[in-house]
Order: C-alpha cells, then structure tokens, then sequence
C-alpha cells in the first residue's frame, strides 16, 4: 500500500534481526527480537492483515519475551560463541 | 540475575501494574467478545489476558499468586477445553457435523445459532489459552517442580 513504509520497516526488520544474532549480551537479544516482533506486527498491519498483526504484537511482543527472559533467568547473561 | 519468583521492589512499578493490569483485561475481554465481526478473536484476546497476569508475576512475585493461584491455569483450561468439546458435540447429538452449530438446537433459527456457536466458541478458546498460557509461564518459571 504504503511502498515507501513498506521497505523501511523490512529494512529495519533485517537490522533487528542482525542485531539480535551478533549481540553477546543475551538480555540485549531478547529485548531486540522483542522489538523485532513489534515492527513485525506494524508490517502485518500495513499490509493489511489486522488480525495477524494482532497476534504477533500480543504473542510475539508481549508473550515470547517474557519466556525467553525466564529461560534466560536460569542461564549466564554472556554468550558463549 | 534476580530471579523472576521473586517479588521486585519498586513503588512505580507496583502503582503502574496495579493501575494498567485491568486495562488489559478490559481490551482483552473485547477482543475476545467481539472477535468474530472483527479482527481479533480467543487466542489473540487470551494471549492479553495471560499478558496481564503475567505482568503481576513478574512485578509482584509471591503475592500474584495469591490474586491468581498456581492451580488456577491449568484448571481454567480444562474446564474451557471441556466446555468446547460439549459445545462441538451439541450438533452432533441432533446428526449434524462436529462444530456445526446450525444444528445445536432443532427447531430454532440456524442463522443465530450460528452467531452465538461462533461467539461462545471464541470465549472457549479464549479462557483455555489464558489458562495454558500462565500454567506454561508458570512450568518453566519452577522449573517443571512444584
């Protein structure tokens, strides 16, 4: 709809996700793939899937990252590789 | 890391859980009882009702479970489940297909059977996922021990 909205966002979106694997402290990696999901959400909206969209920002924002924050409670912080 | 049992203490973000939790809940239930005219439905609404109780884990700790018990989850999601299973097998006493709502009830109108199969399916699905949602949250947070 929006072509210029729509390359930004996907550009961001692959940012993120390079971020997310590259970074060593694994709170920062949740917290981006947290963000990850948001923009994901935005990029469903826009391209006119509302109800998608609703699920990624409930699930992918909202839920996903309080478990791998769980997950993560048990573990050091620091990555191995 | 501090562990996620265990209760965090801050005057701010006390008041602000306490303050947005039944916002949530609010648009929760909305998305849930309007979500079959419009986008949502019971999964994404229940997602945001395990959001909300999640944030009391988190913020508050120990004293969460006095306001949503241990047993709570898992019990509101069998009962939901079962509740489902009833409503799927209500056609199938009068002959019609599981889930086929129109058949629920011989004699009435299958038009607003139809509505209100969908609309009490939603809430089923919506209360199950709640409860599976905080039962998983609450598996990993002990470890899969009680």
């Amino acid at each position: 709809m929006i072509g210029q909205l729509d390359f930004w966002l996907m550009l961001v979106l692959l940012l993120f996700a390079l971020i997310a694997l590259e970074v060593r402290d694994l709170l920062a990696a949740v917290g981006v793939l947290t963000g990850y999901s948001f923009l994901m959400a935005l990029l469903f909206a826009e391209l006119g899937a509302p109800d998608v969209a609703l699920t990624e920002a409930a699930l992918g924002a909202g839920l996903t990252g309080v478990f791998f924050l769980v997950a993560l409670s048990f573990f050091d912080r620091e990555s191995e590789d | 890391m501090k562990s996620l049992t265990s209760h965090y203490d801050s005057l701010f973000l006390h008041v602000v859980t306490k303050a947005i939790v039944p916002l949530i809940q609010i648009f929760a239930l909305y998305v849930i009882t309007h979500g079959h005219y419009s986008p949502g439905g019971g999964f994404q609404g229940g997602v945001m009702m395990a959001a909300s109780i999640l944030l009391l884990r988190i913020t508050l700790g120990e004293a969460s479970y006095r306001r949503f018990p241990r047993e709570a989850g898992l019990a509101i999601a069998g009962v939901a489940t079962l509740l489902f299973c009833l409503l799927g097998f209500a056609s199938v006493v009068f002959g019609g297909n599981f889930l086929e709502y129109g058949m629920a009830v011989p004699g009435a109108d299958p038009v607003r059977l139809r509505y209100w199969g969908i609309f009490w399916a939603e809430v089923f699905i919506g209360f199950l996922v709640w409860g599976a949602l905080v039962a998983i949250y609450d598996a990993l947070v002990t470890g899969g021990v009680e």
